[in-house]
């Protein structure tokens, strides 16, 4: 089903269905409308880019996909089932997890405790009487996550600590440990210096290996270097999509982008 | 409940409840300004009424004037408010509310304890300055009481006025809306804070003074001008003072009448079920449009 | 007449600006370009006092402004209107104007002949004069905000993206208000997104990126180097 605006997703290279499809997605809110029938397919395993100007519709987007807004028409559908209008709880039990813009670790709890807790969350037991110790295989789990976003060596720290980059990595992690077949992060770079953005970039390509990640940024410079595709949303609308170099290339994109 | 009331008592009722409700209005008022331009829930804002009443209380004794107490228990407690805003409130602008909460609440005890200290422990009386009465259906009613009404809503429309025309009625309402932006007028929004509460604070003597010969002056009595004010500032919208003043009336009104089927102390039962209606129905006030 | 000497702003733990350096010279009108999120309205921000520098300073007119607060900046001589106009929704269009009007030493004829040269300039506010600020148009606002700053008769202005969201037709009229402003001798500091209309207007621009100026050149420059242009602004 091809939508007027949209580039129908290519054949998937490893085979099989589209991990996340948007059908016609629009959000409206009063008279204004946010998101005019959006339809994109993200493939299993790539990294998605989304992004586009002010006011485009991006963090909309990002909203209805993790549950956070409910879409005034349209579909989402995440491994086959539809998950317009869930809860952001009911859907992160089912894989699909988020980073935020503002960071929301614990900071009162060591850096390993933020992860463990996460990764708690997908194996609880009603068991009032074992200590959490006990849980050895959370506990490997959470040390194991910490390994890939680069802070094992901070684990017993406490999270207020850490520098404003290692806390955007820790976010990471803590979405990271609820083991999620799509990752969603918002902005993963915001606030940070020129040498914490490759840092991160570098964690993020490292965990992209066995996930699918959907992000949305403003630093070209790392969109450019991680995605694989990228869709422009402008005025609420899909304007492009493409590989980084097609995305370059396309004089519409960059007429937009430099109202001219 | 079929126990007919006659028409006359009603009637007597909703006078009394304009009165009370007036004066209930002119302390609302206060403490809604208070609260719409920075947020502090003021605690204390009952003490205030009653530093008014025996600031007037004294005053009258001392000079045998009613209008030179009223007048000096107003201004001495403005002095006072601004005194009080500027050294314990002003440091803790942009904290969170529990802390304004708390030192309101401190200050409220302190007052109270001062009050009783200054004064000691008796009750203290303001003479009425117009005595005499009129027929009113079955009753002989004060003139004093009418006359407390229309002074308050005398005193209200002069805020109102206040408000709409002049310099500062701008930087009030600029600070209202948009504090930052205020700032990034040139309005001195710290002065405007400190001035407000001094209004707020001058308004509530006022009320204190006015409210001294219908119910004596006591340390406690601050408190059920509190606890009226903070339902009336819910029911009417918190930080709209229009919507103050009519449910200071619509409030006053609804224990008036209760108090005809049930003692005056269980009156003030019709009060918090106001309250908890509207905060179940129209939490944002029942005299504010509803918010789209 | 305005400068910003490596100045490093946080939001909380979130480091916006990493060492931002930036003049303007009294009349002038400099742009300052770049992406979202890179930090050009922190960086007006931080100049109004709005937010404090963690390290840096603001300096006018050769003083200092550290921990002044904002409304000590408008009075200094700078004025600011934002991103989101922030219009006193509920006070009409001559109460909006007003709350620059009302400063000490500002005569009654002095303040008639302010308004009168603002309504000249913009006669849809003198129209709608009483109307409440939250009934006018986006366009209206935008010109309400300006016209709101000039009340206070500033050496400059800090103007952020003042032609977002609205059309083509009332970006000219923006172009045609900076040049009034430049007329008269005010320096303006323009943040925009909107680049062909930067370059018409200002004599230099800077180009920031993730918190950091990355170019600085004269607008004359800019206009034929597209490379550079692309490389920040475009994809």
């Amino acid at each position: 089903m091809t939508v007027p605006g949209s580039i129908a997703a290519p054949a998937d290279g490893r085979g099989g269905a589209p991990i996340l499809l948007t059908e016609a997605l629009t959000v409206r809110f009063g008279g204004l409308t946010a998101l005019n029938s959006v339809s994109l397919a993200v493939r299993r395993g790539e990294i998605r880019a989304i992004i586009g100007p002010n006011g485009a519709g991006k963090s909309t987007f990002f909203n209805c996909v993790t549950g956070v807004l409910r879409p005034t028409s349209g579909r989402i559908v995440f491994e086959g089932e539809d998950i317009a209008g869930l809860p952001p709880h009911r859907i992160s039990r089912k894989a699909l997890a988020r980073s935020y813009q503002i960071t929301n670790i614990l900071p009162g709890a060591t850096v390993l405790e933020n992860v463990r807790i996460a990764a708690q969350s997908r194996h609880h037991s009603w068991s009032l009487l074992r200590h959490y110790r006990a849980y050895t295989d959370v506990l490997d789990r959470a040390r194991a996550i910490l390994d890939a976003v680069g802070l094992r060596d901070a684990e017993d720290g406490l999270a207020a600590n850490l520098s404003h980059g290692a806390q955007r990595n820790l976010e990471i992690g803590i979405a990271l440990a609820t083991e999620p077949t799509l990752l969603c992060l918002d902005e993963p770079t915001a606030g940070m210096s020129v040498t914490e953005t490759r840092a991160t970039v570098e964690l993020i390509r490292r965990i992209a290996k066995d996930l699918t990640i959907l992000i949305v940024e403003h630093d070209m410079e790392v969109v450019m270097d991680l995605a694989r595709t990228i869709t422009v949303l402008h005025y609420g609308e899909v304007l492009a999509e493409g590989t980084p170099a097609e995305i370059q290339a396309n004089a519409r994109v960059q007429e937009v982008y430099l109202k001219t | 409940m079929t126990v007919p009331i006659p028409i006359e008592q009603i009637l007597v009722q909703t006078v009394n409840g304009i009165v009370s409700g007036m004066i209930l209005a002119l302390v609302a008022s206060g403490l809604t300004l208070i609260f719409g331009i920075m947020d502090v829930v003021n605690f204390a804002h009952g003490e205030l009424v009653m530093l008014g009443a025996f600031v007037g209380a004294t005053t009258l004794t001392s000079t045998g004037s009613f209008w030179l107490a009223f007048v000096t228990a107003a201004l001495v407690i403005a002095l006072f408010g601004a005194v009080l805003q500027a050294s314990t409130l002003r440091p803790l602008l942009g904290r969170d509310p529990l802390t304004t909460i708390l030192a309101t609440f401190g200050i409220s005890l302190v007052l109270q304890k001062y009050a009783l200290w200054q004064w000691g422990p008796s009750a203290r009386k303001i003479q009425e300055p117009i005595t005499g009465q009129f027929h009113l259906f079955y009753l002989e009613y004060p003139w004093y009481r009418v006359a407390t009404a229309i002074f308050a809503a005398a005193i209200i429309g002069a805020l109102w006025l206040f408000l709409r025309r002049g310099k500062y009625g701008i930087w009030i309402r600029a600070a209202t809306q948009d504090r930052i932006m205020a700032s990034a007028m040139g309005i001195p929004v710290p002065l405007v804070h400190t001035l407000v509460f001094a209004i707020g604070a001058g308004m509530a003597a006022a009320s204190g003074v006015l409210f001294g010969p219908l119910g004596g002056v006591t340390q406690t009595m601050g408190f059920d001008f509190t606890l009226r004010a903070f339902i009336v500032v819910v029911v009417g919208g918190m930080g709209n003072l229009g919507g103050s003043i009519l449910a200071s009336i619509f409030v006053s009104l609804l224990e008036a009448y209760a108090s005809l089927v049930v003692s005056p102390a269980q009156a003030v039962i019709a009060s918090f079920v106001a309250l908890i209606l509207t905060l179940l129905f129209r939490p944002t006030g029942l005299f504010v449009p509803t918010p789209k | 007449m305005l400068a910003l000497e490596n100045v490093h702003t946080y939001y909380g733990k979130s480091h916006i600006l990493h060492g931002v350096s930036i003049e303007v010279g009294r009349g002038e009108v400099v742009g300052l370009l770049g992406r979202n999120g890179v930090g050009k309205s922190t960086t007006l921000k931080t100049t109004m006092g709005l937010v404090r520098p963690a390290e840096g300073r603001v300096v006018f007119e050769g003083k200092d402004l550290a921990g002044l607060a904002p409304h000590k900046v408008a009075h200094v001589g700078i004025a600011y209107v934002p991103e989101d106009r922030r219009i006193f929704r509920l006070l009409s269009v001559l109460e909006n104007l007003r709350t620059g009007l009302e400063r000490p030493g500002l005569s009654a004829e002095r303040r008639q002949a302010l308004l009168e040269k603002v309504y000249a300039s913009f006669p849809v506010l003198r129209e709608r004069r009483n109307q409440a600020g939250g009934t006018l148009s986006g366009g209206e606002q935008q010109m309400l905000a300006i016209a709101r700053a000039m009340m206070l008769e500033p050496k400059i202005i800090l103007l952020d993206e003042p032609t977002e969201g609205l059309m083509p037709r009332m970006v000219s009229q923006i172009r045609e208000i900076i040049a009034i402003l430049h007329r008269e001798g005010v320096a303006i500091l323009l943040v925009e997104q909107n680049v062909p209309l930067t370059l018409e207007v200002s004599s230099r621009v800077y180009i920031m990126e993730k918190g950091q100026v990355r170019h600085h050149a004269p607008a004359a420059e800019l206009r034929g180097n597209h490379a550079v242009i692309h490389q920040y602004l475009g994809v």
